[in-house]
């Protein structure tokens, strides 16, 4: 049955707090995320190569090798857990068998140090959204679509215990929008098409882990707000628009949860202090230690509420430190170590401080101020349907950022000040109606790149 | 006549692709790209010149904007449907051969990578800057390359690559079309890619974005 937000569970700014959620995850080793401590959360990819038959076993061995370094770091550093995620790549989706020979190979480097060596660990499994292998992607049915949901239910049985996917619904709508700044179309996309995708898939995925006895953790919309995030970082869109199209994509990644999802939310869903704070379950984060992957504007405040610290992934490269995700982990498992160092009253005040080294910086940080978040989140659980949601919460943010820039508590660079109208007038055009929404935008959009069907349009 | 070619130049650059056009607005209710287009051909300016002295002129400055950070990818976009409104009219210039593109430039996503919108950024800035762009989407395997290589021998190539992983297609796909095409030029990017990588798998350029990309292709051609 579909859960209903229509409170929040983090009602104050006080309660927004790194490494405690209303409602703590306790893992099968022990871990409880949200419990009142901060645990890393370690990701990483192969260095290139081919993923085949004839190179799995190789490529086992990469995997078994990354995690025994990672569990010998962990423990020389007395890190209190550590989270793994093994974010698979696109030929393991396609072959489950080697999605599953691999997720095996971990989980039984983890469980083995845990019996021998005490380290608490989870890990967490990703398969990749493949529909859009094919396009127009055909999203509810066939070949792709079943083998997403055979890689789940095999990684699940080999020993992954959290279950994870990006998924792509909307996104065939939404690369033209960002490209564009065209707000109505990355609204529809995330908010009609994302969000139906979302329920479509999420009752799938949290039926297989309550089959397995694993846990439906949570979605991002990576493929959308932070691919907006790193135009914008790039000065192609203006990033108050980036900064948009984030709190966009909060109703959207918010199904999962609906659907019975209950964290730990992915890392690199930014949405995720607003989900949070309307949901009360543990969320990773990602910010400067997720350097090695990608620049942000985020790198501290980021961290203000999250349970899990990712550094989202790293090339198993060798460095001076060591392999590269061992040396990742070792920054990660020190952010944490500080976090972890504080009462109920220092914790607010290192909270604090990431907050204030971003927020005035960049829209897109100033929207995760604490009294931000509730704001926008408030707005979110105040309406019935993703579409209402996303359309408060477009509203409410531009709001606050527009307060922020009369105010001089934000500046934006000359470039982006002629665009804060034309985002204006196109949330004036978002209608109170669904329905009519759908009339608007549907003859507007390029009808050869989606099958309307799939997203019951 | 300069007055009109330097009034169409204006009108690409700034994106106004006919009379009802909204944007931008300050040039609201004036002729745009579409009717400028047309007037002179009507009074016999010549398509190449048209082409060259403002529709391309126009993209010119945009992409100039774009690549010193003065102007965003909406920005010019905008400027190549305006581009586009205008090419409409030279059409038939185009398919009677009195007029011509730069050259053909055949880009895709190497095999195994799904990730576009890079892609897709690249196919749009060649094509405003007078570029015919064929996009051969993502998940491209190297025989797709070749057999529209055959098809179109004296084309330029472009691939793209976002995992580490797919750097082994893109080296593959390298491989495959050298074989057969020594002599084309083949150009690389995307996040993982590097000069060095480039080096070493024996393509002929990498470019972090489009603009030195578009300003590579003008030294050869």
């Amino acid at each position: 049955m579909k859960k209903v937000f229509n409170t929040l569970a983090h009602p104050g700014e006080k309660e927004l707090i790194f490494g405690r959620a209303r409602y703590p995850l306790k893992t099968r080793k022990g871990l409880v995320i949200g419990g009142g401590k901060v645990y890393p959360e370690l990701n990483f990819t192969l260095p290139p190569m081919n993923i085949n038959a004839q190179t799995l076993p190789e490529i086992k061995n990469i995997y078994r090798s990354v995690i025994t370094d990672a569990c010998d770091r962990a423990l020389e550093l007395n890190s209190p857990g550590l989270v793994i995620e093994l974010e698979l790549l696109i030929e393991m989706t396609l072959n489950p068998d080697f999605a599953y020979e691999i997720t095996a190979v971990i989980a039984e480097e983890l469980n083995a140090c845990f019996h021998k060596r005490g380290l608490k660990t989870a890990f967490r499994v990703t398969p990749n959204d493949t529909r859009d292998k094919n396009r127009p992607p055909v999203m509810r049915s066939g070949e792709l679509l079943d083998k997403i949901l055979i890689t789940f239910e095999k990684c699940a049985k080999a020993g992954g215990e959290l279950l994870s996917i990006e998924s792509t619904g909307g996104k065939e709508i939404h690369d033209d929008a960002l490209l564009n700044c065209d707000l109505e179309k990355a609204v529809f996309a995330l908010s009609i098409m994302g969000a139906r995708d979302m329920e479509f898939l999420w009752e799938k995925i949290c039926k297989i882990a309550k089959e397995t006895n694993t846990v439906a953790a949570g979605d991002t919309a990576c493929g959308f707000a932070n691919t907006a995030m790193v135009l914008a970082q790039k000065k192609f869109i203006p990033r108050i628009f980036a900064a948009l199209d984030r709190v966009a994509a909060i109703p959207r990644s918010l199904v999962a949860y609906e659907q019975g999802a209950v964290g730990p939310g992915k890392d690199c869903g930014y949405e995720n202090p607003f989900l949070k704070a309307i949901t009360g379950y543990p969320m990773s984060m990602e910010g400067k230690t997720a350097a090695c992957a990608h620049s942000s504007p985020l790198g501290n405040i980021a961290g203000a509420v999250c349970d899990l610290w990712s550094n989202e992934s790293v090339q198993n490269i060798k460095l001076l430190g060591g392999m590269a995700p061992t040396v990742s982990l070792e920054q990660l498992i020190y952010d944490c170590r500080l976090m972890n160092q504080t009462d109920n009253d220092s914790a607010l005040v290192l909270r604090d401080l990431m907050i204030r080294s971003d927020a005035y910086l960049d829209p897109q940080a100033y929207i995760f101020k604490p009294e931000n978040i509730i704001a926008i989140s408030k707005a979110i659980v105040n309406q019935p349907s993703p579409y209402l949601r996303t359309k408060a919460a477009v509203e409410t943010a531009f709001d606050i950022l527009h307060k922020a820039l009369k105010e001089g508590e934000l500046t934006l660079p000359p470039l982006e000040e002629s665009w804060i109208h034309v985002i204006e007038e196109s949330i004036q055009r978002l209608p109170s109606d669904e329905q009519q929404f759908i009339e608007q935008i549907m003859p507007k959009l390029d009808s050869s790149k989606f099958i309307a069907g799939e997203y019951d349009l | 006549m300069k007055d009109m070619i330097e009034r169409l130049a204006f009108c690409i650059e700034k994106g106004k692709v006919d009379k009802d056009a909204p944007y931008p607005p300050e040039l609201k209710d004036q002729d745009g790209a579409s009717e400028l287009t047309a007037q002179l051909l009507k009074s016999g300016v010549s398509a190449n010149v048209i082409l060259k002295e403002a529709l391309m002129a126009g993209m010119h400055a945009i992409g100039e904007k774009f690549g010193r950070g003065r102007a965003f990818i909406p920005e010019l976009l905008i400027a190549a449907k305006a581009m586009n409104a205008a090419m409409a009219h030279l059409q038939p210039h185009f398919e009677s051969g009195e007029v011509k593109y730069r050259g053909t430039f055949i880009i895709g996503t190497v095999s195994g990578d799904l990730h576009d919108i890079g892609k897709n950024i690249v196919r749009m800035v060649l094509k405003g800057n007078g570029w015919n762009v064929i996009d051969l989407g993502v998940d491209v395997q190297a025989e797709e390359f070749i057999s529209t290589l055959e098809e179109i021998p004296d084309a330029f190539i472009g691939l793209s690559a976002l995992l580490t992983t797919t750097m082994m297609s893109m080296e593959s796909t390298v491989q495959a079309l050298k074989q057969k095409f020594p002599e084309n030029k083949i150009f690389i990017g995307g996040a993982p890619v590097s000069p060095e990588f480039n080096k070493r798998i024996g393509a002929d350029g990498y470019f972090r974005e489009p603009q030195s990309l578009v300003r590579h292709l003008a030294t050869i051609v």
